[in-house]
Formats: C-alpha cells, structure tokens, sequence
C-alpha cells in the first residue's frame, strides 16, 4: 500500500539528511522524496511517497514527528488530494517519426520544450500513471534521457497542511 | 545593553545560565578559546584521559543527579572518540550536551586538519545536534540543546562549534525561552485514555506492572509503588527499571527477561493484564516476541508515543509523562473497586519460593561478592561494567532507591562503568560509589584511574576478576561446545600493581572470608580504590533464556 506523507519541515541545512537517514536506518522504502520551500520562506514542505502497511506507516509518522525539525506530518488521502508528477524525456526523432511523437504529446497534453536534430525533449505533467503510460508510449522511438521530479500532492477544496504540530 | 563578547565566552556563559557546575573534557585545538575561558570561570572542568570517559562521565553525573551532563572534545579525533559515550546514552535515554571543535567555517568540508563530519556521524545516535555556522546562535543553540536533551524522552545532544565561532565577537543576549515549533512533548496522558486504563485494570485477575528506566527518569518511583499497592500487582522491573521499586518489596520480582528471575518471566507468561511504564518491549526483555505475555491484555504508559506498538501491538496505550499518568490512574482506581487477586498473589508466591535466585557457595563466588557489598554498604550507588559482572550487580545487591543502579543496558558498553562511576561520584560526593567491574571491561578504560587520583574522586572499582571475557565464554559454553575461542584473558595484568601504579589504593580477595575486609578497608580508606576479586573461573549467570526463546523457556545454570 503506498502512502503520501506532506511533511512540513525547517527550511534549514541538513533537514533532507535528518530526514532520509531516518528511513535508511529504520529500514523504510521512500519510493520518491521531493522538497520544496512553501509560501512561508522559512518552512519547506516535503513530499514522501512510502510504501507500507499501516504499522509501518504509523512508525514512520511517528519516527518523523520525533526529529526536532520536523513541523507536522500529514497522510494525504489520495482520493482527495492532487497529485502531480513533472518528466522531461528526451526522445529519438528522425524525419519518419518525428510527426508520430508530436501526435502523441498532443494527445497527452504533453509539450515539446526543445527541438534538435536527432531527438526532442518532452515535457509531461500528470499522476504517476500518465507518466508511465507516456514513457511506455514512447519507448519505441528510443527514449536518450528520462528525468521524473517525484511527486507533489496537495489536498482538494479548502483544507490545507497546517504548520501547528 | 547587551555585553560584547566572543562565541567562546558567550558559550560559557550559557553553560552557566544553565546552572552547569562541572564538565568533563580533553582539549585540543579546535577548542582552545573555550578552555581559555574555562581557565577563570568556576565551573569545575574534569580533565579526563580518554574523550570517551567524558562521555561516560557526563552520563553518569546526568543519570545519578537527573541533571543535564556536559562534556567536551576538540575536532576530529576527540569528537568521534565521544561517538561510543554519546551512543550509549542515546539508547538509555541519558540527558548530556555535548560540545565539541570543529574546524574553521572556510576549512569545513575540505578535509582539513583533525576534521570530522560529527554532526553527520552523531546524526542516528543523537536526539539532536547542532553546527553553529554564527557565533550568535551560541546562546540560543545552548538554551535549546540543554531543553531538548532534558525533557520529554531525554537523550543527548551535540553542539559542534567552529573555532572561528569561538573568536567572532557577539552581543550576548541569553533568550528567557525557547520556541521550538517541532517540538512539544507531551507531559499530562489523555484523561479519557486513563480512566479507560483505569477500568481495564479493576477487572483484571492476573495484573503485573513491568516497570522500565522511564520510571526512573520521571521521578515515579513513589506513584509506582501507590499503584503496586492499591492492586496488589506484582512488580518486575527492567535492567534500566532496577531502583524503580524496592528489591525487597513483597511485590517485587525482581528483573524479568534473558537473565530475569524465574518467577518474574512465569507471571509475565501467565497475566491477564500487563501494565508496562516507561519501558520499551526490548529483545533482551520479550525474548520470542510472537510467545510474549500470550494470554495478557496489553497497556502502555511511555512519554515517548513512537514506542506505543513498535515492538509489541498494544491494547492500551497512554502517552505521557509516567508521573503524572500513574499519579491520576492511581486516583481513579483507589475510586473504584478491583477484582479479587487473592489467587494470583498466592501463586506468584509460590514461584518466589520455588525459584529463588542462588548460587552454590563453594570457592570466591562473584554472587557473593555484589552480596558483600550489599552487606557492607547497603546505600551505595551501584556502577556496571557489561558482562557477567552486570547481570550480577543487577540480580544480588538489594536496591531500595531509584538512580543508584547505573548501567549501560540498551548499548551494553563495556568500559562504561568505570568512567560513569567518575561522573556519579561528582554528583553525588557523599554517596559511597562502587563499579561492579570484568577484568575486560575495565580494562577497556583503566586509564581513567589517573583521573580519580589526579582529582582524587575516590571511587571504588570491584574487579570480579575471572580470567575471562565472562559472558561471551558463557555463550561459548552453552552454544559453542565450550570452544573458547578469543575469550580467555588470564594474566591480563597485576590489578593491585596497577591501582598502586597510578596512585591508587590497591587490594585483592582470593577468599571468601577476605571479601568484608576487603570493602571495609575500601570504603573507609577515602582514596581511590581497585579491588582484585579472584573469583571462580567459570561461574555462569543464571537463570538464562537461551536468544530467540519464549522468557518461560528457561535454562537453570545453578
Ligand atoms: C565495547 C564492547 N565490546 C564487546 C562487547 C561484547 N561483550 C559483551 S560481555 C563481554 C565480556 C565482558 O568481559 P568482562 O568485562 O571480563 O566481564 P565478565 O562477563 O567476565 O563478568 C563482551 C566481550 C561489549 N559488550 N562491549
Ligand atoms: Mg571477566
């Protein structure tokens, strides 16, 4: 079962280090980590993907909680929340299938953000699905270079991840 | 206006806003403006011979008195020679600050001379730790640090201070409070939660209270004793419990797990009810966790909520301080009316006399000695090695008052005992204060009898000397085929040569009617002693539970 965590932490050096030492050493799987500074300069947000049972997640929320610096953890429902994900892939092109991939990015609501002689970068924003279905769609035409940012997750309506602990 | 001055003496200032009156240190260059300072200041600096019986030091002092213990090293090599000590309080929850060097802020990741990433290398064994990167952070850094390692679930923190820091001038400015947005432990249990535990326990049948080192830390001895009384529940402590509830109690059971008393793990086995405060369902306590109290109902009491269900699933949990939680559960159960457990004190009693713990008497026993000691010096605060010698001290002197049973338990440090026994007898000057010790542990950090001598602290080393590494020869014997491979220490060195060769007072025992002598000359000569016990060779410590079995599987090894 994956989870979502929002952790609201001190914009301060060394707060990634705290943070990724504690799920090596407490043998916890972060299948993506991003980190962000939030609208107060002063606090960054990270986004923390796990996988887990609810025992592992119930520890982990603790142990997180724990660490001085750590503000407030937050289990974001997926049901309720937004989640985004942001690839630039670069793909091989030649004047055959280079119509082909822009059909596909079109169909995706994809962009293509630069143009060469053998290859295009494309970027595509979504869930992690869309991001998969993407790659997989253009691994025929031979992908040279992927990068995924991880995900970013905000929940939908009013609500927000508040800084009181 | 604020007074000028620089990062090192604003650092000292601190220390002595926060009432500090001694620390334990070694110097070097990374430290030098700070112990420039110390030269004229009344705090009172121990010059150790080794960092890490600064360490020690420090958490001895912080376990004896329940104050924060300080210590410091310089850059590189003194910082991670404190790594061992601090790791050692860390797992026993042990509240010290710790300061070292560090290179200069423009040397800083350049492997400079005598640099090491110690925050980086503290990280897991620290509750937190700081590098100051503005000497104006000082007194702030130094007011948190000293909040942080001191409440809540206490444990040590480390300041690591440029010696750029040390020189910059600042405007001192001590904050009145600190704000620390991501921490707020939490003191006072849910009301509801604990009149629901309150209720849980007037039903209960077959009640044991497991008793554990936060006992201690909180203060709760006496609320541990309201509670053992108004249910007439049984009482067994952890190794860090030991002092927690008087050993000769009628509801006491003395310790449970690995080297616990029979009768301790039985009621364990065979509650309905098991009321755990302040302690943390360790291996060496729940042996198999799967067969662990099987037929008991669960509670929790721990200030720390990320212990509540991490070993064990628990049926009642209560985060919170264990005073104040045992204090209002104490209150609603005098208000209520409990189940009978007439049936169940019988039987406990009947175990008791069963199973008493013992030892045959023939030749110089180890058991004897710690029971010597007992006899002698009934008040003295006992100080461990880790071994054979631990579980000895921990299962053969009678224990009547919390903080006078100090041990590395979590860590099991050996070279622990006798640089921590420096720090108790700082603290507690007028308390006779004797390490029960190995031959090999106290080997490990014998140097530190210079230091007894030089600051004449007189302590008392009790070597319960068996030529061997005593309880890794055990394992050898029971689950080895007695191969008694890299274990074997005879001969090591004369001990009493030793003692009298730094300075010391020096003495031996080779029988059992010498041992009263022997402590009575130690305890009033006032110096700094070692006592050479030559004890039987191969004694094992028994009872025993073999790793990895259920705590009522139990090997008797009389
Ligand atoms: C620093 C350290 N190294 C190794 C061990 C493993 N160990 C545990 S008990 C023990 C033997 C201790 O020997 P001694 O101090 O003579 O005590 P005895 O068991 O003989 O009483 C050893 C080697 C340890 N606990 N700590
Ligand atoms: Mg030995």
């Amino acid at each position: 079962m994956k989870h979502t965590l929002a952790v609201l932490v001190e914009n301060k050096p060394g707060v990634l280090a705290r943070v990724a030492g504690l799920f090596s050493r407490r043998g916890f799987n972060i299948d993506s980590l991003t980190v962000g500074v939030t609208e107060k300069p002063d606090i960054s947000r990270m986004t923390i993907v796990v996988s887990g049972d609810d025992r592992i997640l119930e520890q982990v929320t603790k142990q997180l909680n724990k660490l001085i610096d750590v503000i407030k953890v937050s289990d974001l429902a997926p049901e309720e929340s937004v989640n985004r994900e942001l690839a630039l892939i670069k793909v091989s092109v030649d004047p055959d299938t280079r119509s082909e991939v822009m059909q596909i990015v079109d169909v995706f609501r994809a962009k293509i953000v630069d143009v060469g002689a053998k290859s295009l970068i494309v970027e595509v924003t979504g869930d992690e699905s869309k991001i998969n279905a993407m790659e997989e769609l253009l691994r025929q035409f031979g992908i040279r270079e992927l990068v995924r940012t991880g995900m970013v997750s905000m929940t939908r309506g009013i609500k927000v991840v508040q800084t009181e602990k | 206006m604020p007074e000028k001055m620089t990062g090192a003496k604003a650092l000292v200032e601190s220390l002595r806003r926060e009432k500090v009156d001694v620390m334990f240190g070694y110097p070097g260059g990374a430290v030098l403006p700070i112990y420039d300072e110390l030269y004229d200041c009344e705090i009172e600096h121990i010059l150790v011979r080794h960092e890490q019986a600064a360490a020690h030091a420090a958490d001895g002092y912080a376990r004896a008195t329940g104050r924060v213990g300080v210590c410091m090293a310089t850059s590189g090599p003194g910082a991670t020679n404190l790594v061992t000590g601090i790791a050692t309080a860390y797992m026993d929850s042990v509240p010290i600050v710790a300061l070292t060097g560090q290179v200069p802020r423009s040397l800083i990741g350049y492997d400079a001379f005598q640099e090491a990433n110690i925050t980086g290398i503290t990280l897991p064994i620290t509750k937190h730790n700081y590098l100051v990167r503005e000497a104006k952070e000082i007194p702030r850094v130094v007011k948190e640090a000293f909040h942080i390692a001191s409440t809540g679930r206490p444990g040590p923190v480390l300041i690591d201070l440029p010696k750029d820091t040390q020189t910059e001038m600042i405007e001192f400015d001590y904050p009145a409070e600190v704000k620390l947005r991501g921490y707020k432990p939490t003191f006072a249990g849910n009301e509801q939660q604990i009149k629901k535990a309150a209720s849980e326990i007037l039903r209960a049948e077959r009640p044991v209270i497991y008793a554990g080192g936060g006992v201690i830390i909180s203060g709760a001895s006496t609320e541990l004793l309201e509670l053992a009384e108004a249910l007439l529940a049984p009482v067994t402590t952890t190794l860090m419990g030991i002092g927690s509830f008087p050993t000769a109690h009628p509801l006491s059971l003395g310790m449970l797990g690995m080297h616990g008393t029979r009768y301790a793990n039985y009621a364990v086995q065979e509650c309905d009810l098991l009321i755990s405060v302040g302690a943390r369902f360790d291996d060496r306590v729940t042996g198999k966790i799967a067969a662990f109290a099987p037929g008991a109902k669960i509670m929790h009491i721990d200030v720390d909520p990320a212990e509540i269900s991490k070993n064990v699933r628990v049926d009642v949990p209560i985060v919170g301080d264990a005073k104040r939680v045992l204090k209002s559960l104490v209150k609603y159960i005098r208000a209520g009316q409990r189940k009978s457990t007439t049936e169940w004190n019988k039987k406990v009693e009947t175990w008791k006399k069963e199973f008493p713990l013992g030892y045959k008497k023939d030749g110089l026993k180890p058991q004897f000695v710690v029971e010597s000691f007992c006899d002698v010096c009934p008040d003295a605060i006992i100080v461990t090695e880790v071994g054979q010698n631990q579980m000895w001290a921990a299962q053969f002197f009678k224990y009547t008052k919390p903080r006078t049973f100090i041990s590395s338990g979590g860590l099991g440090t050996m070279g622990y005992g006798f640089p921590a026994s420096i720090g108790v007898k700082v603290g507690k000057p007028d308390s006779v204060v004797v390490d029960i010790a190995g031959d090999g542990s106290f080997q490990m950090n014998s140097q530190e009898l210079a230091t007894v001598v030089q600051n004449d602290i007189p302590v008392i080393a009790a070597i319960l000397n068996n030529g061997f590494l005593g309880m890794v020869r055990q394992w050898q014997e029971l689950f080895f085929e007695r191969r008694y491979s890299s274990t074997c220490i005879e001969g090591s060195v004369d001990f009493v040569k030793l003692a009298e060769a730094y300075g010391a007072l020096g003495l031996r025992a080779t029988k059992p009617e010498d041992v009263k002598d022997v402590i009575e000359e130690a305890v009033s000569s006032g110096r700094p002693t070692v006592i050479d016990f030559v004890v039987e060779r191969e004694e094992n410590v028994s009872p025993m539970v073999p790793a990895g079995a259920a705590i009522n599987e139990i090997m008797n090894l009389e």
